[in-house]
């Protein structure tokens, strides 16, 4: 790849480009899909072409082909000039990056069991196995398995003499269940709607044991047809981690995003209301148990990797300590705008598209004391809210509203009936403020969704959250009318 | 085997280079054991100039192609796609596909390919082409964008948005005697212009051809919008009357196509659509065809079918629901031309929705409200409660209070809890004017409407 990343870098150099950097990324994807103990889809994809990003007078340009030849790099490194000039035109303020030493090594997802090359027959075979026990469940009207798995090779050279390289993987999978009744329809999905995903081979896919899991989630889908509908109301509620990693990520993840606070994105994804004279401030963004992280270095996430996609070295950036917001994630143009260095956190979804501040690993630490256990039997009246169902967040990340598949009723610390159509509201520091009990690190997991949206034109990245569970007080509970 | 992307003012050559590569395909499959095999090559020329703060920040262009190869041993069906159309990329292409089809159970309702008779044509209709747009430079993006920005400078607020113009071309063959190709351009305009006080506006154009745009009308559109909205006052949640902009009637008919409008959500029992159920006002009609101008067209689906013109909602009483190959053979049918790409465990959907206008000029659907809120559009929205189609999501760049049919105040955003089905059946009139809009997974054309009530569950603070 040398030869071509050397080539796109001195055309684009040549043409008047201040600063390059060049992408060579090749993907490779499998899926399986089941539906209703019939495999539905198999298949198998293979992606691969480069981007160049350039700087000329201030201004960005970036073009990309799936061609790798010579003559294309020649020809889409002076597009992205040509485009970066046309840039220029409409241009107040120049582009200035902060320093950071070349980027050189390589990286590689630690794999046990490369899931490329475990027999397919056997992938299927697991799948099927969960999906039809789910099925064999008296009511379930059908199900839906899934098992995803993506290694992606990725070249990075710099005119700054920046050259790494790196081998990521993740896999995922999922068994879901569903129940309907007239007018209701329920889920239940184990471990995630979307898939419990993670970085690592196929020893993760084991990891889950869907089998296991899959008739306990299908007798819950049924059941929840004649449960009673959550009550409106204030409730004390605790979130299991398969709901706490969503909450992390809308609101705590996006509006850390650097350049969401810089308007880059507010005619899509919106801004923040985490502005720059909150972060001088000292903003009380949750209570003192609420201590959140962006480490690209933590084990098993999907945020995890060797450099972002401008060269930074993997770190872990802190962005709220003990309750009060002390950081952003960035990239090498927006963090010196708060008198800080880039937090590495610039991803780009394939070799056609321009990198972004993207999450890595958001992750809510475990404070020590009480385990999840302990938190429910600590819990005299309340609600236990259990795996995502739809999620929602004003475009500056404040008035959120979340529903999960279902609430286990908390009496006298104790879990008990369940209910139907579970849903929250709150204000994003409020609800953290109101936070009063974080997991220990016994039921700690590291979760996340491929699915994060971001960027025009639309970028999914994957993403990971380490959580341990959480207890709030005073949240607005069943939202609408039913 | 390569397409060039050097003559982009021909569709026809770019269909006859596309349709090779896929014949190609689908005869090295055959030969390598498929008994049915289907090849999609899909390509692509995009550009997007995005700017915020009122100056371009990113400003990007690809060049795509890709090929989905269905590869069919009796019932026994595979995918695999790749984005390489070198020798070697092909003959892995083939030998992943063979190898995966080894692998699966057989498929017991497999309906097989589609066949010739249902196919589009080979020679790409010039419904939905623009060699305009085809060949818009970085240079006409960039007039555009500070057009935008004019705008926002003269009303003294900042722009944010996005230019994108887009090339992209479906082609299909299979050894069912299909072979059909569409090439089409689409490009849209859209921005958030922003005042210091708080306002915010939003306004958005979608078109075949990128010169029909006016820029600087948009911008002016946005900008008066940021203004008014300035200083915003706060409303209790509760119930109140609305007009809908076009923005935000957009989210209604998407969210409907994609929670029940598509054969697979009937057949597995969790789409609210009946043939013979009202499920809106007699002023509601929906329909779906990629052939109206009026929309961004599309005449295939990636399966190669032509797609046909169905009518979803006719005066408010739900007629039909679109079909691709495999749920139409479960139907004992023929497909409508809504496929996906396989593997499609998602089934089919409507990707060109026009609503039909009404009669009522848009100063007389804000006049007709005695106490509402006039919404501009919505934001990240998503599914409550999917079989009633409860929706949650945010009011944005744009809310205001109307009293004695008159625009009193701007309002700070909203939530929303509300079921699209009943915001149906609540339509009171109906716009004149309708908006061509991308949507989330196509585009749709619709007016603006009034709703007799739409349920706010919560408040934010801007």
């Amino acid at each position: 790849m040398r030869d071509l990343t050397d080539r796109a870098l001195d055309t684009a150099s040549s043409l008047g480009a201040s600063y390059a950097d060049c992408r060579v990324v090749r993907r490779l994807e499998e899926s399986v899909s089941i539906k209703s103990g019939r495999v539905e889809g198999v298949a198998s994809g293979e992606s691969e072409g480069f981007g160049v990003r350039v700087l000329v007078e201030g201004a960005w340009g970036f073009a990309s082909s799936h061609r790798l030849s010579l003559d294309t790099a020649d020809r889409v490194a002076g597009l992205a000039v040509r485009i970066a000039r046309a840039s220029a035109t409409a241009l107040r303020d120049r582009v200035t990056l902060d320093d950071r030493p070349p980027a050189v090594g390589r990286f590689e997802t630690p794999v046990l069991e490369d899931p490329f090359a475990i027999p397919l027959e056997h992938k299927i075979g697991d799948l099927l196995a969960a999906d039809r026990t789910a099925g064999a469940v008296g009511g379930i009207a059908f199900t839906e398995s899934s098992y995803g798995a993506q290694r992606e090779w990725k070249t990075f050279a710099a005119t700054d003499g920046s050259f790494t390289e790196q081998a990521i993987t993740h896999v995922g999978a999922a068994v879901e269940a569903n129940a309907i009744e007239g007018d209701e329809h329920q889920r239940r999905s184990y471990p995630d709607a979307g898939g419990g995903w993670g970085a690592g081979g196929y020893e993760l896919i084991r990891r889950l044991d869907l089998l296991g899991n899959a008739e306990h989630h299908a007798e819950e889908a049924v059941a929840l047809l004649s449960a009673p509908q959550c009550p409106s109301g204030l409730a004390t509620v605790v979130l299991d981690p398969s709901q706490l990693y969503n909450q992390v990520h809308e609101s705590c993840g996006h509006p850390t995003e650097l350049d969401r606070v810089f308007g880059t994105e507010a005619s899509y994804a919106g801004t923040s209301f985490l502005t720059t004279d909150k972060l001088a401030e000292g903003f009380r963004y949750g209570s003192d148990l609420v201590t959140i992280v962006a480490d690209a270095t933590a084990p098993g996430g999907m945020g995890t990797f060797g450099w972002d996609d401008e060269g930074v070295a993997a770190q872990a950036v802190d962005l709220v300590r003990d309750g009060i917001f002390v950081g952003y994630q960035s990239s090498r143009e927006t963090a010196p705008r708060v008198g800080r260095s880039s937090g590495g956190g610039m991803r780009a979804d394939g070799w056609n598209r321009i990198p972004l501040i993207r999450m890595t690993n958001i992750n809510l630490l475990p404070v020590e004391g009480m385990s999840l256990d302990d938190i429910v039997a600590d819990t005299d009246d309340g609600l236990y809210l259990t795996t995502n169902r739809s999620w929602s967040i004003d475009d500056r990340r404040l008035n959120f509203q979340f529903a999960t598949e279902i609430a286990y009723e908390i009496k006298g610390g104790k879990l008990g009936r369940i209910l139907r159509n579970p849903t929250y509201t709150g204000i994003t520091y409020e609800f953290w403020r109101a936070c009063d009990a974080v997991g220990n690190a016994s039921s700690y997991v590291m979760l996340g969704t491929p699915n994060c949206g971001k960027g025009e034109p639309n970028q999914s990245a994957h993403v990971g959250h380490g959580v341990s569970g959480a207890r709030f007080r005073n949240v607005q509970v069943g939202v609408g009318k039913w | 085997m390569v397409i060039r992307s050097a003559d982009r003012t021909d569709p026809g050559a770019r269909s006859a280079a596309a349709l090779a590569l896929a014949d190609d395909i689908v005869a090295r499959a055959l030969a390598s054991g498929a008994t049915e095999a289907e090849a999609l090559v899909t390509s692509e020329d995009a550009a997007l100039t995005r700017f915020a703060n009122s100056e371009i920040h990113q400003n990007v262009a690809e060049a795509n192609i890709g090929v989905n190869l269905r590869f069919c041993v009796g019932r026994r069906v595979a995918v695999a796609a790749t984005g390489r159309t070198d020798e070697a990329g092909l003959v892995a292409l083939v030998e992943r596909a063979a190898a995966t089809a080894r692998s699966v159970e057989e498929l017991e309702d497999w309906g097989g390919l589609p066949g010739a008779a249902g196919g589009g044509p080979s020679r790409p209709s010039a419904i939905g082409y623009a060699a305009s747009t085809a060949d818009a430079s970085p240079e006409f993006r960039a007039d555009g964008v500070r057009a935008v920005i004019a705008a926002a400078d003269a009303a003294g607020v900042l722009a944010f948005g996005s230019f994108a113009t887009t090339r992209e071309g479906i082609a299909v063959s299979n050894s069912a005697g299909i072979r059909a190709a569409h090439e089409r351009t689409t490009s849209q305009l859209l921005t958030v212009h922003m005042s210091a006080d708080g306002g915010t506006g939003y306004a958005e154009a979608a078109a075949t051809d990128a010169t029909t745009i006016d820029a600087a009308a948009i911008g002016r559109e946005a900008a008066a919008k940021a203004r008014a909205s300035e200083h915003p006052v706060s409303l209790p949640a509760g119930d109140y009357p609305v007009v809908l902009e076009e923005y935000a009637v957009l989210d209604i008919v998407d969210m409907l196509g994609y929670l029940g409008f598509s054969a697979l959500a009937v057949q597995e029992g969790r789409s609210f659509a009946e043939p013979g159920r009202r499920i809106g006002s007699e002023l509601i009609t929906i329909v779906d065809d990629g052939a109206d101008p009026a929309g961004l067209p599309m005449t295939i689906d990636f399966e190669g079918v032509a797609k046909e013109r169905v009518v979803l909602v006719e005066r408010g009483v739900c007629q039909g629901v679109v079909y691709d190959t495999q749920t139409a053979a479960r139907a004992g049918r023929a497909s409508t031309g809504h496929g996906l790409p396989a593997p499609n465990p998602y089934g089919p959907f409507p990707l060109n929705m026009l609503v039909d206008a009404g009669t009522t000029p848009r100063e007389s659907l804000i006049g007709g409200l005695e106490r509402g809120l006039l919404v501009t559009r919505f934001h990240y929205t998503n599914p409550v409660h999917p079989k009633l189609a409860i929706v949650t999501g945010m009011t944005r760049d744009g809310t205001f209070l109307v009293e004695g049919g008159r625009i009193v105040a701007p309002v700070r955003n909203l939530r929303y809890t509300q079921s699209y089905l009943d915001a149906l059946a609540g339509v009171a009139a109906v716009g004149r004017e309708r908006r061509t809009i991308r949507g989330f997974l196509g585009s749709a054309v619709v007016p603006a409407l009034r709703i007799d009530a739409w349920t706010f569950t919560g408040t934010t603070e801007h």
